[in-house]
């Protein structure tokens, strides 16, 4: 808001009745308009908010022991005292699948802000500096993408597991490692999307003037570039929550995710696969999570990339 | 284009060497010890162990490890497994096949059906058929493989008991009777992989002819009077193939990992199963060459897909 009044702002004023129809508009609040008209997308954010919701105070509101051994009720069919039934040590699969999903969904969140982080940072220097620190960093993009994912996770969680169990306990140990090797594996998209934006954003007029009343790089690139280079990067980051939590899934499927102790949706899956006959119940809870989760999030991600990405937006 | 060719073969070089250092270098440095099922067995007696330690070099510095493996391996020598001690190659003989034909499979099945939905889903945009395939791509995209292969068995083998839920390479009878037993076998996991892969690719086609569909060439040889089915297969798709030729150089390599998952649920013996048994027991040749060979096949899919973008598109120059 100007203190002064100048002529400009008096002409403003005047033409304000004739612009009144139209809001003011913004790149953000024109996103967010796109995005709520997107039912899909709506519908994800509604299924996952109730999801986040219910494995944050579900374990408040539903207080069961998760890890409690009751061998005298164990593989229940679902009940009004146990609702998702029972496994086969007698724990209660509801109070289980809720507590799971905190760690499930930790799990996503906390592996793509590694993987957004690395891929911003490598990206935005490859951009930037191009010539010889381009050439590095994306040489080494090149090489992590040749390796297949899940067998060098599975490699690197097979021989580096116990070394971390005895260093930093258990569970902080497996999530740790988990966490980070996930995220550590998949930055290489988010780098060559920020990579083509900057090197797209630094030929840019204000750039040029940015530089000219004497930015340094680090400003430039944090105050000038990124903000303008972030609309594909949250694309990339809400579909990344979602295979980082499939593929802890799938980690905790194979049996090399979590301990039995610390259950995850995937993990809870592994523990029932082998009673598919006497309780299917017992499988179908948390895979149901898995699915629920992982669609809503792919909605969000397809109502974002509509909502940013200025060549789809039609309206 | 043979120079193209030669160029990037040469440039791939110093990329699949770093790659093998890497996993040399987890490999050497991982605890544990691909031996120590063979300590704890009372019956070899220690001289046979240190010898056969010795034999395979196992305790040597990595350097010298690894000069001997590129050596091996630049004569086409992969070495042996250090747990079943038979030649790596004869390992993967046994195995590749059974993948080949899984993996295989699902691909032949998922492709097609992928072009042709995804195509009529982008010619009649927001038709029932279109809503009816992208709510079934997104359904897809978000069933994990683990959990469609328990619902599958959950249906299929403990509801109706129609299918052995366990995969078997050995089965009873000849001719017919044996290939109604290898369907009943590989149905499943063939359609747990073919309906993923299916899902994702239905939705890349679909935005690739939209891309496409909108741009003047369509529009000029909609007006030349051409015939609408030639207008999307011939000017339309020829363009959109470009996308897909990408994607599917990046999904195909996958084929000598095996699929790591739904070979674990149906207990299929192939790729996937024996790296899994590989890590575990940090058998380094046997896992070496099914990284590493991912990692060529990578180099050599791309180089295929780089040629393909030529003939697809004659504006594209090899550089």
């Amino acid at each position: 808001m100007a203190v002064r009044t100048s002529p400009t702002t008096e002409l403003a004023a005047r033409a304000e009745p004739v612009l009144r129809g139209r809001a003011h508009r913004t790149l953000w609040g024109d996103a967010f308009r796109q995005f709520r008209r997107h039912r899909m997308a709506m519908f994800g954010l509604v299924v996952f908010s109730l999801l986040v919701l219910a494995t944050l105070i579900g374990p408040a509101i539903y207080p069961r022991p998760i890890n409690d051994i009751d061998l005298a009720h164990k593989l229940q069919s679902p009940s009004l005292s146990h609702p998702f039934g029972t496994d086969d040590l007698g724990q209660d699969i509801l109070a289980r699948v809720l507590f799971g999903g905190r760690v499930s969904i930790a799990v996503g969140l906390a592996a793509m802000l590694i993987s957004v982080m690395i891929g911003t940072l490598l990206g935005a220097l490859a951009g930037f500096f191009g010539g010889f620190v381009d050439m590095v960093i994306m040489r080494l993009t090149e090489v992590m993408l040749s390796l297949p994912q899940l067998p060098l996770l599975l490699l690197v969680i097979y021989l580096f597991r116990d070394k971390l169990r005895h260093a930093v306990g258990p569970e902080m140990g497996i999530f740790l490692l988990i966490v980070v090797i996930i995220g550590g594996l998949a930055w290489m998209r988010v780098a060559r999307l920020v990579r083509a934006s900057f090197l797209s954003i630094r030929e840019q007029e204000y750039i040029v003037a940015a530089r000219s009343v004497g930015a340094g790089s680090g400003r430039l690139m944090l105050v000038h570039m990124l903000p303008n280079a972030l609309s594909p990067v949250i694309v990339a980051a809400s579909l990344g929550v979602a295979s980082a939590i499939l593929t802890e899934s799938a980690l905790s499927f194979l049996g090399l995710g979590f301990p039995p102790d610390l259950p995850t949706w995937g993990r809870i899956l592994y523990d029932a696969k082998d009673r598919l006959d006497s309780a299917p119940y017992w499988a179908l809870a948390p895979g149901i999570c898995i699915f629920l989760a992982i669609l809503s999030i792919n909605f969000i991600g397809d109502g974002l990339r509509d909502a940013l990405d200025p060549r789809r937006s039609s309206q | 284009m043979t120079q193209f060719v030669a160029r990037r073969v040469l440039i791939a070089i110093p990329t699949l060497i770093a790659i093998s250092l890497i996993l040399f270098a987890i490999l050497h440095f991982a605890p544990g010890d691909p031996f120590g099922q063979l300590a704890l067995n009372p019956d070899i007696p220690p001289e046979v162990r240190l010898n056969l330690r010795k034999q395979l070099g196992i305790d040597d510095p990595l350097p010298l490890q690894y000069t001997r493996w590129v050596t091996q391996v630049a004569q086409g020598n992969w070495g042996y497994s250090f747990v079943s001690r038979v030649g790596v190659t004869t390992l993967i003989r046994q195995r590749l096949p059974t993948t080949l034909f899984i993996v295989g499979m699902s691909y032949l099945i998922a492709i097609p059906l992928a072009i042709l939905i995804g195509v009529i889903s982008a010619v009649k945009q927001y038709s029932w058929l279109d809503n009816v395939a992208t709510t079934f791509a997104f359904l897809g995209i978000s069933l994990p493989s683990f959990f469609t292969g328990l619902v599958f068995i959950l249906i299929f083998s403990i509801w109706l008991r129609w299918l052995p839920f366990i995969y078997s390479t050995h089965l009873p009878g000849t001719g017919l009777t044996y290939l109604w037993e290898l369907f009943k076998h590989a149905i499943m996991p063939i359609m747990v992989l073919a309906l993923l892969e299916m899902a994702s690719l239905t939705r890349f086609v679909r935005g690739a002819m939209l891309d496409v569909i909108g741009q003047d060439y369509v529009r000029t040889a909609r007006a030349k009077g051409l015939t609408e089915l030639r207008v999307i297969v011939k000017h339309a798709f020829r363009n959109a193939l470009i996308p897909l030729v990408t994607i599917l150089a990046l999904d195909l390599p996958a084929i000598i990992t095996g699929a790591l998952i739904t070979e674990q649920i149906f207990r299929v013996p192939g790729m996937g199963s024996l790296l899994i048994n590989s890590l575990e027991a940090k058998d380094t040749p046997v896992v070496m060459f099914i990284v590493f060979t991912y990692a060529i096949l990578v180099v050599i899919f791309t180089l295929i897909a780089d040629i393909l973008y030529g003939i697809l598109d004659p504006r594209i120059k090899y550089a």
